[in-house]
C-alpha cells in the first residue's frame, strides 16, 4: 500500500481519533479560561478604579467640595471654578461641533459627488480622528492663542475641543444618515421636494437618534480632554468665576464670559495628583469621581439611546 | 354653520417661492454645508502651516545659539541624546523623548495586543450571544473613561502594586537582605505608566479585532467546522488569517493611540527626558514633555515655545503614517470577499 498522510492513517486508528478529540478539547477548554483572564483583567481594572476612587474620594464630596474655589489648603479646597469652568467650556464646544458636524456629514453623505475630493476629505477625517489630542493643543496655541489673539479663554478652549470631536460628530452622522432607506428620499422627490426639502423634513428627523448619540459621545469624550487644554495655557490655579452670562441690566445677555481664562474639572484633578502632598491625592480621587460620574453618565445615555433607536425603528 | 378644521390641509401654500429663488436657496445651502464638510481639510492644513513654521523658527534659533548648518542641526536633532531646550547648556537630541515614548508604547502593546485579541476571539466565537450584549457597552465604558484618571490609577495604584510585586519577587529569589537593599521600583516609571495605557488601549483593539472578526461570512466558520475543526481551531487556522487586514488596522490604531496618550504619562512615567529603553526607570515621553512645557510660564516666541511643535511635528507625522496605514488596512479587510 502508497504510503498515506499521517492524518489519513489516523482516519482508521479509532484510539488516535479519540486522543486528537480530547486534545483538542483540552485545549479549547484552555483557550476559554485565557478569554475569561483577559475580559477579567479589563472588568478588574474597572472595578479596583472606580472601587480605589470611591474609598479615597467620597468623604472628601459635600456641599462645600462643590462650592468652594481651589485653595493651598487642601481641606478647604473644591471645584466650584473648575465645574463652571468645564460648563461653559463645554457649551462652546456644543455650540461650534453640532452645526458643522452635522452640516459636514450631510455634506459628505447627501451632496458630495463620489470623487477623489470626497475619497480625500474621508481619509482626512479618519486621520484626525486619530491624531492625539496634544497636537490640536498646538494648533490652538498657534492659531486661536497667537494668531486670531483669542488668549487663553473660553472661546479657545471651546474650540479646541469643538474641532476635537468633530470628526466623531461626522462619522456618526454619516452612518445614521446611510441608515435610512432610499425609499424614503424618493417618495419625498416624487411630490416634488427639493434635496434640501428631502434632507431638512425627512431624512435629517429620522436620523436625529444616530446623529444625537454621536454627539453626546463626543461631548463626553469632551469633558475628560484634559491635554490640549493644558497646552493653550489654561491655568491650574483659578479662584475666581467668569462674568455671569445672565445680568440684570439690559441687554440682559453678556459674552463676556468667552474672554475669560478658565480652568477646567480634569485639569483640577492633574493639579491635584501631581502635588506630592497625601492630602490633596483626596481632593483628586474626589474630583476623579465627579469626573467618573459625569463621563460614564452621559455615555450610558449615549448606549442607551442607541438601544432604543435600533429597537424602536424598523423600515 | 361652523366649518370643521380638516386633520390635514388641503390647501398648497398660497405663495411658492418662484423657481429661480428655490434654485439659488438650494444653491447656498449647498455651498454652506460643501463650507463645513472642508472644515476638516483646512483643520490639518492649519495643523501642518502651525507645526511646520514653529519648527522652522526653532530651528534657525538652534542654528543662531550653536552657530551651526541646518544639515548639523538637523543631525543633531536625530542622533544627539540631549534633551533640554530650557536649560544651559541647550541639547535639542529628540532620542530621549522617542525612547521614553517607545518604550512606554511597546509595554502597552504588550498588555493591550495579547489581551485585546483573545477577548476579541472570545467574544466573537465563544461567548455567548448575552455575555457579549453585556460585555461590549462594559468594554465601551472603560474606553469613555477621562485619561487624567487612568493617570491617577497608574500612579496611586498600579504603581505601588508593582512596588510590592518587584520587591515581593526579590525577596523570594534572593531572601535575607534588609528592605532597602533591594532595588525600588521608582514612584515614577514607565512600567506602570505602560500597562495601564496598555489597560486603555484594550478595549479599542478589542472592538476592533472583533468586528474584524465578525466580518468574515459565516460560511468560512461552517466550512471550517464541517472538516472537524473545533471553534479555537477555527478562530486561530481560518477565521485570523482570513480577517488579518483588519485585525492589524486594530493593532495599528491601538498603537497610535498609545503613542499619543498623554495624560498617563504625564502623570505616571515622570517628567525627565532621559535616554533610556529600561521600563523600570522614569523618562518623560514627548506628549509628556509637551505638558511639561507647557504647565511653566511659557513666553510666545522663545526656544522653549518653539521646542513643543519640534516635539510635536514627530508626533504628528509618527500618528499620521499609523493612521493611513490602519485605514488602508481596514478598507481591505471589507474588501477582501
Amino acid at each position: 500500500m502508497p504510503s498515506q498522510h499521517p492524518l489519513l492513517s489516523n482516519l482508521r486508528n479509532p484510539i488516535a481519533i479519540a486522543a486528537s478529540i480530547r486534545s483538542r478539547t483540552r485545549w479549547e477548554r484552555f483557550f476559554i479560561v485565557l478569554g475569561w483572564f483577559s475580559l477579567a483583567v479589563a472588568l478588574l481594572t474597572l472595578i479596583f478604579l472606580v472601587s480605589d476612587l470611591f474609598l479615597r474620594g467620597l468623604p472628601m464630596l459635600n456641599w462645600k467640595f462643590f462650592t468652594s474655589p481651589p485653595s493651598s489648603d487642601p481641606e478647604e479646597a473644591g471645584i466650584l471654578t473648575a465645574w463652571v469652568g468645564s460648563l461653559l467650556v463645554i457649551l462652546v464646544t456644543a455650540f461650534v461641533a453640532i452645526p458643522l458636524g452635522i452640516a459636514a456629514g450631510i455634506y459628505l453623505e447627501e451632496y458630495a459627488p463620489k470623487n477623489w475630493l470626497l475619497d480625500f476629505i474621508e481619509v482626512n477625517i479618519t486621520n484626525l480622528a486619530g491624531v492625539p489630542s496634544i497636537i490640536y493643543g498646538l494648533l490652538a496655541l498657534g492659531f486661536f492663542v497667537y494668531i486670531l489673539n483669542w488668549g487663553e479663554s473660553i472661546l479657545t478652549a471651546g474650540f479646541t475641543l469643538a474641532l476635537l470631536i468633530l470628526p466623531v460628530v461626522i462619522v456618526t452622522t454619516r452612518e445614521s444618515l446611510r441608515a435610512i432607506p432610499q425609499g424614503i428620499r424618493e417618495a419625498a422627490y416624487a411630490v416634488g421636494s427639493s434635496r434640501w426639502q428631502v434632507i431638512a423634513d425627512h431624512v435629517l428627523p429620522y436620523s436625529m437618534g444616530g446623529i444625537l448619540t454621536g454627539i453626546i459621545v463626543g461631548i463626553s469624550r469632551a469633558i475628560g480632554e484634559t491635554a490640549p487644554l493644558i497646552t493653550i495655557g489654561a491655568l491650574t490655579f483659578i479662584t475666581f468665576l467668569p462674568d455671569p452670562p445672565i445680568q440684570s441690566e439690559f441687554p440682559y445677555i453678556s459674552f463676556k464670559w468667552i474672554w475669560s481664562p478658565f480652568t477646567v474639572l480634569p485639569i483640577q484633578m492633574f493639579n491635584w495628583v501631581s502635588r506630592p502632598q497625601e492630602a490633596f491625592q483626596v481632593n483628586a480621587a474626589a474630583a476623579g469621581i465627579v469626573l467618573l460620574v459625569l463621563t460614564l453618565a452621559v455615555n450610558a445615555t449615549a448606549i442607551y439611546l442607541r438601544y432604543r433607536f435600533r429597537k424602536s425603528i424598523k423600515w | 354653520m361652523v366649518e370643521q378644521p380638516l386633520p390635514y390641509s388641503t390647501k398648497l401654500p398660497v405663495t411658492l417661492p418662484s423657481r429661480t429663488v428655490r434654485i439659488w436657496r438650494e444653491r447656498i445651502i449647498a455651498s454652506i454645508l460643501f463650507l463645513a464638510a472642508i472644515s476638516s481639510v483646512v483643520t490639518t492644513l492649519v495643523i501642518i502651516y502651525i507645526l511646520f513654521t514653529e519648527t522652522v523658527i526653532f530651528f534657525e534659533k538652534v542654528m543662531e545659539l550653536h552657530q551651526e548648518s541646518l544639515f548639523e542641526a538637523l543631525v543633531e536633532f536625530f542622533t544627539s541624546t540631549d534633551w533640554s531646550p530650557l536649560i544651559e547648556p541647550i541639547g535639542i537630541g529628540i532620542l530621549p523623548l522617542l525612547s521614553g515614548t517607545f518604550t512606554t508604547c511597546f509595554v502597552a502593546s504588550c498588555v493591550a495586543i495579547p489581551l485585546g485579541t483573545i477577548a476579541a476571539i472570545y467574544l466573537s466565537e465563544f461567548a455567548p450571544a448575552k455575555m457579549r450584549e453585556i460585555l461590549k457597552p462594559i468594554l465601551e465604558i472603560l474606553a469613555g473613561i477621562p485619561t487624567v484618571v487612568y493617570g491617577y490609577f497608574a500612579l496611586l495604584v498600579v504603581t505601588p502594586f508593582l512596588q510590592k510585586i518587584i520587591l515581593g519577587v526579590q525577596q523570594f529569589f534572593n531572601p535575607g537582605k534588609e528592605p532597602w537593599e533591594y532595588f525600588e521600583l521608582p514612584g515614577f516609571n514607565m512600567l506602570g505608566a505602560g500597562i495601564v495605557v496598555g489597560l486603555m488601549v484594550l478595549p479599542y483593539i478589542a472592538s476592533l479585532t472583533e468586528d474584524a472578526l465578525q466580518a468574515v461570512p459565516l460560511q468560512l466558520r461552517e466550512g471550517s467546522y464541517a472538516m472537524g475543526a473545533t471553534r479555537l481551531q477555527t478562530a486561530i487556522k481560518v477565521l485570523m488569517p482570513a480577517a488579518i487586514s483588519g485585525i492589524m488596522a486594530a493593532y495599528i490604531l491601538g498603537l497610535a493611540r498609545a503613542i499619543g496618550e498623554t495624560m498617563i504619562v504625564a502623570v505616571a512615567a515622570g517628567l525627565q527626558p532621559k535616554f533610556t529603553f529600561n521600563p523600570l526607570e522614569g523618562a518623560s515621553t514627548t506628549t509628556a514633555f509637551i505638558v511639561s512645557v507647557s504647565l511653566g510660564d511659557l513666553p510666545h516666541g522663545s526656544l522653549e515655545y518653539q521646542s513643543i511643535f519640534a516635539a510635536g511635528i514627530m508626533l504628528f507625522f509618527a500618528t499620521l503614517i499609523l493612521n493611513v496605514a490602519g485605514y488602508f488596512f481596514s478598507r481591505r479587510y471589507r474588501e477582501v470577499y
